[in-house]
């Protein structure tokens, strides 16, 4: 099981011809993933990785079947790229591309409203259902099956807890970035629930850091609906206020989106958070002991 | 980005934003040709530098002749001003703008930004204009009005039109008070803002609604769509290290510590200063190398990280995506053969191709510490430094 993603999700990727594009078809076909087209336009006709090109998205979608799209486009066309996907009617769009104007999310995010598709990212390292199906860039290989569901904000960070969890011997059913960018499709709150209603997963691990307020709603709504312990880390307690740290949305402005306001209302929410980036598989692991749920999620 | 006021200004007098006549100036004598060709009595005489509170740490006088000009000119060009907002080193004043008076009836506040829970544009409005907008949500939560714009219809009339009469424009200034926020938003939109903010706005006696102040800032991600934009941009106001960074697509902050970090991801970067401070140390900057650097990208981070005289230790920390470790291992050892290595080093390599990284970083001979996860890093790096 897992959320969005499973072994028979098909999957096509947008702009399949880029260099970045090219190298994480081949590793998504590795690990597994059913990717069964590809789209830039121009190319149609042409093969990557033994996958076809097609034109447009709406022409692979018809000729394949596929119900998820990843997008590896340049930041000037990813908006117009997410709004193709859109128009095809695709279940999921996943955009991994970084540095897209802000303004035109907030028109993709408008014209998103009523439409049918789930946008993950922009800004993300993508999507990943352990054994079965990964679309994005995370390395495959540090991710193991089990029970633990991710949600965080930053790639490399998703990374390190899970990577954290697999060493400890506790297995992951799916890793969700939903990037760093201020304004992106999937919040927290939207992949919570997924997992709050996914039978294999049994806790969280929600990984978020300065900026913004969706760690703080996000924590509300664990206290008012999570029937699953939730885990958390949020990374930034030492930035300066006013300093855009890598990530387009990870500023404190006029005081507001600090790593200690965010600690301080995830922790009143019953959400434990681990104090430093390297106790993140810890800090999970001393919750399920708690909840009893240690043998259960105890995977290798 | 950010620009200068007198700079915003121009791109608001494009749209129809209303603001007063002005000149920059950058010598003293340039400064009073300026107040001749304004031709008014009462000039002011403004402080240009990229930071808030210039009024109050003396950088901006009203002179009410053209020798109270040149004395102004004189005082303020090439003074360091500290604000709130410079830091305690401050930053020294190298152009002026010199701008005609005009008689003040209100100041009130007006901004437009991004408001994130909503994933919309949001214009603000306060009659308290002139302090900051912080301290009045803070204390006055309640004088602050907000309207939330459609990206396709554009901010309305009679959105513009409610929050005049909520910050209680008069009656007669109305109409100019909508077209002035109308036009602040276009430009705000066309011009890809990510803050667009005037404080204060005012009413004058001759009738006016005027922007006194304009700060704009730009969304870097835009940056390539208006090259008019990119021209504004003023060296002398960053960060060297982060100037040499931007050219190479590094994501890099300064900080006033002395361990030198290096790590792919922005939240592993950040996460990274975080431990090394919970570990007892303090880290030198914040430097994400992005997810697609060369070897020569690499190369170029090392040399900004050490070309900081406070950097006692240099820690890099790197967890693999779609950021090859052993790309890594190779630009980390051609930059200590480009710029020599005298101080420690400790390296964590984990993610894609993490054995082929640590056997070229084996084999280079070079004296580097390895740790085998994050905590070990900080905590090595740390002691040595101490």
């Amino acid at each position: 099981m897992g959320v969005f993603l499973n072994k028979d999700s098909k999957v096509i990727v947008q702009g399949i011809t880029g260099g970045t594009a090219r190298f994480h078809t081949k590793q998504m076909l590795e690990y597994g993933t059913q990717i069964v087209g590809g789209v830039t336009p121009k190319k149609g006709g042409t093969e990557v990785e033994g996958v076809p090109v097609f034109n447009t998205l709406q022409e692979a979608v018809d000729k394949t079947g596929a119900t998820v799209s990843v997008i590896y486009v340049p930041a000037p066309f990813a908006a117009d790229a997410i709004i193709e996907a859109v128009d095809a009617e695709l279940e999921l769009a996943i955009c991994i591309t970084e540095h897209i104007p802000v303004l035109d999310m907030v028109k993709v995010k408008r014209y998103m409203e009523g439409k049918k598709t789930r946008l993950v990212g922009p800004n993300c390292p993508g999507v990943i259902t352990a054994d079965e199906c990964k679309v994005g860039i995370m390395p495959g290989y540090i991710h193991k099956k089990g029970h633990i569901g991710v949600v965080s904000r930053s790639g490399t960070l998703t990374y390190e807890a899970v990577h954290q969890l697999s060493q400890a011997g506790y297995g992951q059913t799916s890793a969700v970035g939903i990037g760093g960018d201020p304004v992106n499709g999937t919040n927290f709150i939207d992949v919570l629930e997924a997992f709050n209603a996914d039978p294999e997963t049994e806790a969280v691990v929600m990984i978020g850091e300065i900026g913004g307020t969706a760690e703080e709603e996000a924590a509300e709504w664990i206290k008012a609906n999570m029937t699953k312990p939730v885990v958390g880390f949020i990374g930034g307690a030492t930035a300066p206020p006013g300093k855009r740290m890598g990530h387009a949305g990870a500023i404190i402005s006029g005081g507001k989106g600090t790593a200690e306001e965010k600690v301080r209302v995830m922790e009143e929410c019953g959400i434990a958070v681990a104090k430093s980036p390297a106790v993140i598989g810890e800090t999970m692991i001393n919750v399920l002991k708690e909840k009893g749920l240690d043998e259960k999620c105890k995977t290798h | 980005m950010n620009i200068h006021e007198y700079q915003g200004k121009q791109v608001l007098r494009e749209f129809g934003v209303k603001v007063p006549n002005g000149y920059v100036a950058y010598t003293v004598d340039e400064a009073v040709e300026a107040a001749k060709s304004l031709g008014t009595t009462v000039n002011v005489v403004k402080a240009q530098i990229h930071a808030g509170g210039r009024g109050k740490a003396g950088g901006v006088k009203v002179a009410k002749n053209l020798d109270e000009v040149r004395t102004y000119a004189e005082e303020i060009l090439g003074k360091t001003l500290v604000t709130h907002q410079t830091g305690p080193e401050g930053k020294e004043v190298k152009r002026l703008l010199i701008e005609e008076g005009c008689d003040i009836k209100k100041e009130y506040y007006v901004g437009v930004v991004l408001d994130r829970a909503t994933s919309r544009v949001v214009m603000m409005a306060s009659e308290e204009g002139g302090t900051e907008i912080e301290e009045v949500a803070a204390e006055t939560p309640e004088k602050i009005f907000k309207e939330v714009i459609d990206p396709i219809v554009g901010l309305a009339p009679y959105q513009a039109r409610r929050l005049a009469f909520n910050i209680n424009i008069p009656n007669e200034l109305i109409g100019k008070a909508v077209k002035f926020m109308t036009a602040l938003y276009e430009a705000f939109v066309s011009k890809d803002c990510s803050i667009a903010e005037i404080n204060p706005l005012v009413t004058t006696g001759d009738g006016e609604v005027l922007a006194l102040d304009a700060k704009l800032n730009f969304d870097d991600n835009a940056l390539y769509r208006h090259p008019d934009i990119m021209e504004l941009r003023d060296l002398d106001e960053e960060d060297e290290k982060e100037i040499e960074a931007s050219k190479y697509d590094l994501s890099y902050v300064a900080l006033d510590g002395n361990i030198g970090c290096m790590v792919n991801g922005a939240g592993l970067a950040m996460s990274t200063m975080d431990i090394i401070k919970f570990t007892g140390g303090e880290p030198a900057n914040f430097l994400d190398v992005g997810g697609g650097a060369t070897a020569e990208k690499v190369t170029e981070a090392f040399k900004i990280i050490l070309s900081d005289s406070n950097v006692k230790g240099i820690f890099v920390n790197i967890f693999g995506g779609i950021m090859k470790c052993d790309v890594i291992a190779e630009g980390v050892v051609e930059a200590t053969k480009q710029v020599g290595l005298e101080l420690p080093l400790v390296v964590r390599l984990e993610g894609t191709n993490v054995d082929l990284g640590k056997k070229i970083l084996n084999e280079s001979g070079l004296n580097i510490i390895s740790a085998d996860s994050m905590a070990d890093g900080a905590q090595k790096i740390v002691s040595m430094v101490k």
